[in-house]
């Protein structure tokens, strides 16, 4: 059976959280299907990289190493995908959602004309009965995502092309070694074989990387607000709140499209998933397009004017109030009851 | 020397202001209580056009769109902002396109406007928010493309040199043009409605709208051609139409389910001070905070 790819990032000379999660996502698709895992990455210095993919069950890993693919642009990495994918066939290709993977797997697509679900939040194995031509595909992959706005769930199958390609974003999937002493075959791949010289018309001139400031992912507890804050200013009494009791903060995004938090604080399918102990959402009627994003919390406060917001049933708190009046009392009574 | 540009536009349903009237009892949206609007991000993205049309003179901006005939609005919108002229692309056979057959239908028609330097568009719309028909596009046409622009630098001896927006930081990228460029909604907002642009382009109207208007109106407006949206269907533009419609695409919506939350056994707790004293005692009890 054909195999499943991941094409892998490289992130400051490392694998990047999101390939690692879509490698241990694909490692149990691939188990399922009786089909190899295969991992791609591309870039330059990659020496000893293959190390960190293996233990997460890869059956082979296949490596391009040359300059003229770092830093990323478009179409070098387009170029080679496309070659190695025609020789390969593989029946599904994954990718992280992040600006590289939503630049490169369009571009991959439709190259190849196979079918791209953007942003998935689950990836399933399962049949599908096409009553019209009486025919029944066997183990299709499911690419469930949120659409609409967040407000239906969609089951996308691509019947009849390969591969089958889905991107899916950081944190999503849970990364998870398969064998820390798991070996497979490393493959290098002959760059020179798949790159044109007009797929090297784009340059990059400057780049300014930063460390994240903001790393709400790895945070325990969040304070998250949305729309229903009503204002940036208000959002400052949400940042009060989080640094008295250690936490981050976070953000729905319509509380981000308003402008009331930055882009880095987005949660949900468009923004970061989380699963810290506590949540306390502020102002947030619960969209599925957010809760996607924090459903795993282990703990869920809602505070919200509306005793019907959607997000009340997934609370295990639900205060029903003006959180611009129970925040400082919650400030208040941490300070007072905590030594 | 101006440069012709192309923005790529779609009418889109406002899902982010979504009342409890917009889905059905069977789950399914009900797109009649949504208004349509103007995609966002394809808003930044004819900011950016226009901007580039005021810096290099003779350049000319034109829309163009997929959709029902109501989509004409939007480039109606795009003329009110400055945009100098624009083409709805509909017909029957583009329905159920996924964004693949879209970007097919959208190269076709690009292919057959012909003469441009660059093809700009919003990131992605927000009633997909799948951000892949520019790319798509760009591989159609055999262009480079550069997602995620927040500004365009400059556009000059055949180089355009772009700032893109990444999730740690920021780069300038330059590429030989014609090129297509995505637009982040991090860019610069678009300008407002001219005045003066709203009465010289209201009444400017497709064919399939005119057909719909008095004989007087059509006498009186008839001869003035930047009246005229262009409207184009599946026999205008060079197309094979097994790339087209549902035919043309790969992904297929096997389910939609609307969404019901697993209730769970929530505490219910009002505002009073002995309600919240009691929650974060509980809480610092528990170590879920303070601890």
């Amino acid at each position: 059976m054909n195999s499943i790819f991941v094409i892998c990032e490289v992130d400051e000379g490392k694998i990047a959280d999101v390939s690692l999660e879509l490698l241990t996502k694909g490692r149990t698709l691939a188990t399922t299907l009786k089909c190899k895992l295969e991992a791609l990455v591309l870039g330059h210095k990659l020496a000893g990289i293959d190390k960190e993919i293996f233990p997460y069950g890869a059956d082979v890993v296949h490596i391009g190493d040359d300059e003229r693919l770092a830093p990323y642009t478009t179409l070098p990495h387009a170029a080679v995908i496309k070659g190695l994918f025609t020789e390969e066939k593989p029946q599904i290709g994954l990718l992280g959602a992040t600006t590289m993977g939503r630049d490169l797997g369009p571009r991959v697509s439709s190259a190849l004309f196979s079918g791209l679900t953007a942003d998935c939040t689950a990836l399933e194995i399962g049949d599908h009965e096409e009553k019209k031509i009486q025919k029944v595909y066997k183990n299709l992959l499911y690419q469930i995502r949120p659409a609409f706005g967040g407000n239906i769930v969609a089951t996308i199958i691509n019947p009849d092309c390969r591969p089958q390609m889905a991107t899916v974003r950081e944190g999503v999937m849970k990364k998870e070694i398969f064998n820390p002493s798991h070996k497979g075959e490393l493959k290098k791949l002959d760059i020179n074989k798949y790159l044109q010289p007009e797929d090297l018309v784009v340059k990059v001139i400057e780049r300014h990387m930063e460390k994240s400031r903001v790393n709400i992912k790895n945070s325990s507890i969040i304070v998250a607000g949305g729309y229903g804050v009503g204002s940036k200013e208000n959002f400052d009494l949400l940042f009060n709140l989080a640094e008295v009791i250690g936490a981050e903060v976070g953000a729905s995004r319509a509380a981000v499209d308003a402008g009331y938090a930055s882009h880095d604080r987005q949660i949900g399918q468009t923004g970061v998933t989380v699963r810290p102990k506590l949540y306390i959402a502020c102002g947030i009627s619960g969209q599925i397009q957010h809760t996607a994003g924090m459903e795993e919390s282990s703990m869920v406060i809602a505070i919200n004017n509306d005793p019907m917001a959607p997000i009340n049933k997934i609370a295990d708190y639900v205060i029903t109030g003006d959180v611009m009046e129970i925040i400082p009392k919650m400030i208040k009574y941490y300070k007072k009851n905590s030594k | 020397m101006g440069l012709r540009i192309i923005v790529l536009a779609k009418q889109v349903p406002d899902t982010r202001n979504v009342g409890k009237d917009a889905m059905k009892a069977d789950g399914t949206v009900n797109r009649a209580a949504l208004a349509a609007i103007f995609n966002p991000e394809d808003l930044n993205a004819l900011e950016q056009a226009l901007r580039l049309k005021d810096r290099y003179k003779g350049s000319t901006v034109t829309l163009l769109t997929m959709g029902p005939t109501r989509a004409a609005d939007i480039i109606r919108e795009g003329l009110f902002r400055g945009a100098d002229g624009g083409y709805l692309l509909t017909d029957r056979a583009f329905a159920g396109s996924d964004t693949l057959a879209t970007s097919y239908a959208l190269s076709c028609a690009i292919r057959k406007i012909k003469d441009y330097d660059l093809i700009i568009a919003g990131r992605q719309a927000i009633d997909g928010d799948t951000a892949q028909v520019g790319p798509q596009v760009a591989e159609k046409l055999g262009l480079p493309q550069i997602t995620y622009a927040e500004e365009i630098l400059s556009a000059e001896k055949g180089k355009i040199k772009i700032k893109r927006r990444l999730e740690r930081g920021v780069e300038t990228v330059e590429s030989p043009y014609p090129a297509v460029i995505t637009v982040n909604g991090s860019a610069a907002a678009c300008r407002p409605r001219s005045a003066k642009l709203l009465m010289k382009y209201k009444h400017a109207r497709t064919m399939s709208e005119r057909q719909t208007q008095s004989e007087d109106y059509i006498a009186q407006t008839g001869d003035r051609a930047y009246l005229h949206i262009a409207e184009w269907g599946v026999n205008d533009v060079e197309t094979d139409s097994k790339w087209l419609g549902l035919t043309g695409s790969p992904t297929k919506v096997k389910t939609i389910e609307n969404v019901v939350f697993q209730a769970k056994e929530s505490k219910i707790l009002s505002s009073s001070d002995s309600d919240i004293e009691g929650l974060i005692q509980e809480l610092i009890l528990n170590h879920t905070i303070g601890g």
